[in-house]
């Protein structure tokens, strides 16, 4: 209680309580996040299960519109499936690929950045180069490259199973260099501080101060980049599967359902392209919205 | 000034040697190379002549100098997809990547710069506020699917404006333009304002953001006081200033400009390098995937080279830090 109450009269939630834009984007992302939760259970049908589909039913508009039908409440695409139900699993695969990519840039870039701010010398400038390097090239076109060295690598039969874990490690692998960056240049000023070389005297072995010591004092920073870089991911995801190199048709993500919707523009059958368009358009924004309102509400400077 | 010349492009030439050697790992280890070379029902003393052909029994690091070697004159073998040298494919398809850049830079610049100065000097006028919104928008949306409204608005709905291709091309040399028909330039305005438009709303956002910096400095107030007319002020001793960062960001934005011309190539079925990428990526299609990665690699190179250089150059205060190493 005491806790809660404490909670409630912290700057951060006092900042959250004086912002519209923050509070509507955490409303949205609840939303969203519940609904990707919940998806079988708010599902009109298993859009993956062929038994589910009726042929009879492909492309309606949707209910609202002429020939719309009350089942199928945003219409269905070309193969009758239900656009409301495979924008809920899409959006499923959306936010898991983005949180996983996320979980793993910030783990290599923890690691790496608590690596190179608390050893300094050769290693720090190895890692520094490289995140360098990587910096200077544009992040889609990173993926792209990760994501064609996997395919290269994997026999063409497994492509489709293997393309969540290959876009979560595409994508993961192309965002780690903002985490390193920060996490290094808190750690070597913590480094400096008397509390490390306390430790230090009383025995405490390198790899025990930087992750017992030195990693709980870096990580605060670390929230804001890892919420504005789930907005990238999802993003990137989307982009990727737009292009076709993501995840498969028979597993649509936000991004293959765009893409699909878009190959049957020209018959008019606009709902099935803009409905996922919206979806995915009001999750990056609100993620966008909640990442700029936590850098400036999280940072002294600005207060 | 020179030492930092000097660093900067020794600097360069080692990104490259790692791009590089990117490249040559691909070559290497993804797929076996001397599969691709020989008949299915080859014998192992075939594969051997083929592998020392190759050069592939020899060191790794030898392997890697004719790589490079190689590579610098533009030699990056055979497609595996269809067996047709790598540079003819990339310089077949260069010059449509080309000119859509460049149209989306251009315009980009061109009505950025000036809806920027806009919204600064005017911040509470409607239009202001509106462009202000709307580059927020701007900034969220993703490419492909700005793209898509584009081509359902004015292809699907309207009908004005090809969703496809490149319309008419002229052949000068082996350089295709598409600049000298109606429906060449006709076919460049939707995909060039879809490639434009992330990058039209970050420098309109940038000149802003700095403009508004600058009218604040002690200089304005001086040349106020000089009673130099608003016009003078504004365009002749603020938007000088303005520009400088402008540059930078605009020379690395450049970079993001021919990577996001991938997406727009597949949205508008553009022939150019970008779609022949990921086609590459999409069949596993090595060698077209290291030479447009070392090609656009080395654009990027040389573009972050000049603007730095630029930078030195347009800068003065920098250029009395040159000494020192400026950054």
């Amino acid at each position: 209680m005491q806790a809660l109450s404490r909670a409630y009269s912290s700057d951060l939630a006092w900042s959250f309580r004086h912002s519209w834009t923050a509070r509507i984007s955490t409303l949205l992302l609840a939303v969203l996040f519940l609904a990707a939760l919940l998806a079988p259970l708010l599902a009109t049908q298993n859009p993956y299960d062929i038994s589910q589909l009726f042929l009879l039913d492909s492309e309606l508009p949707p209910a609202w519109a002429e020939g719309g039908d009350p089942r199928y409440f945003l219409g269905t695409d070309e193969q009758a499936r239900d656009v409301y139900s495979s924008i809920l699993y899409g959006l499923r695969l959306s936010l898991i690929v983005g949180f996983a990519s996320v979980a793993l840039a910030g783990a290599i870039g923890i690691s790496l950045g608590l690596l190179g701010g608390f050893m300094g010398g050769m290693v720090d400038g190895a890692i520094m180069r490289v995140a360098d390097i990587l910096l200077s090239f544009p992040a889609i076109l990173v993926a792209l490259l990760v994501n064609g060295i996997a395919r290269g690598i994997l026999p063409p039969d497994r492509h489709a199973d293997a393309a969540i874990w290959v876009l979560i490690l595409a994508i993961g692998l192309t965002n780690w260099v903002q985490y390193a960056r920060t996490v290094r240049g808190s750690t070597m000023v913590e480094r400096q501080k008397e509390y490390v070389q306390a430790a230090r005297i009383n025995g405490v072995s390198g790899m025990g101060i930087m992750v017992q010591h030195i990693l709980p004092n870096v990580l605060g920073p670390v929230l804001v980049i890892a919420t504005i870089n789930l907005g990238m991911a999802v993003l990137t995801e989307a982009t990727l599967s737009f292009l076709g190199v993501g995840m498969p048709t028979t597993q649509p993500s936000l991004g293959t359902l765009i893409r699909i919707g878009n190959e049957y523009l020209f018959s008019g059958i606009w709902w099935v392209v803009i409905f996922p368009s919206i979806v995915l358009v009001v999750l990056v924004l609100a993620v966008n919205l909640l990442g700029d309102w936590l850098r400036d509400a999280l940072n002294p400077r600005l207060r | 000034m020179l030492g930092f010349l000097v660093r900067r492009v020794i600097q360069s030439v080692f990104v490259m040697l790692a791009v590089a050697l990117i490249a040559f790992l691909m070559f290497r280890f993804m797929g076996d190379p001397v599969n691709s070379m020989v008949a299915e029902n080859a014998s192992t003393e075939e594969r051997a002549a083929v592998r020392e052909r190759l050069g592939l029994d020899q060191p790794l690091w030898l392997q890697y100098g004719r790589f490079v070697a190689r590579a610098a004159q533009g030699d990056f073998g055979l497609s595996w997809r269809n067996a047709r040298p790598v540079s003819t494919l990339l310089a077949e398809r260069f010059p449509a990547t080309a000119e859509l850049v460049l149209v989306a830079a251009v315009l980009s610049l061109v009505l950025g710069i000036p809806l920027g100065i806009l919204t600064a000097l005017r911040p509470r006028s409607f239009p202001a506020q509106s462009l202000q919104l709307i580059s927020l928008i701007g900034i969220s949306l993703p490419t492909f699917v700005t793209g898509i409204l584009l081509i359902l608005v004015f292809s699907v709905w309207l009908g004005w404006l090809p969703s496809f291709g490149r319309g008419d091309v002229v052949d000068i040399g082996w350089w295709s333009t598409g600049f000298f028909t109606l429906a060449g330039l006709k076919a460049l305005i939707l995909p060039s304002i879809m490639l434009c438009l992330f990058q039209l709303t970050l420098i309109m956002r940038l000149v802003r953001a700095e403009m508004l910096e600058v009218l604040r400095t002690d200089y304005i107030k001086f040349a106020r006081a000089r009673g130099l007319s608003n016009r003078s002020i504004h365009f002749r001793h603020a938007l000088k200033n303005t520009l400088i960062p402008v540059i930078t960001i605009f020379g690395l934005q450049l970079g993001g400009l021919i990577a996001f011309a991938i997406v727009t190539e597949t949205v508008f079925q553009w022939p150019g390098m970008g779609a022949l990428f990921i086609q590459a990526v999409s069949f596993g299609d090595v060698p077209v995937m290291a030479a447009y990665l070392v090609l656009v690699s080395l654009i990027f190179v040389i573009i972050n080279t000049t603007v730095d250089l630029l930078y030195a150059v347009l800068d003065p205060r920098l250029r009395v830090d040159g000494a020192r190493g400026a950054h």
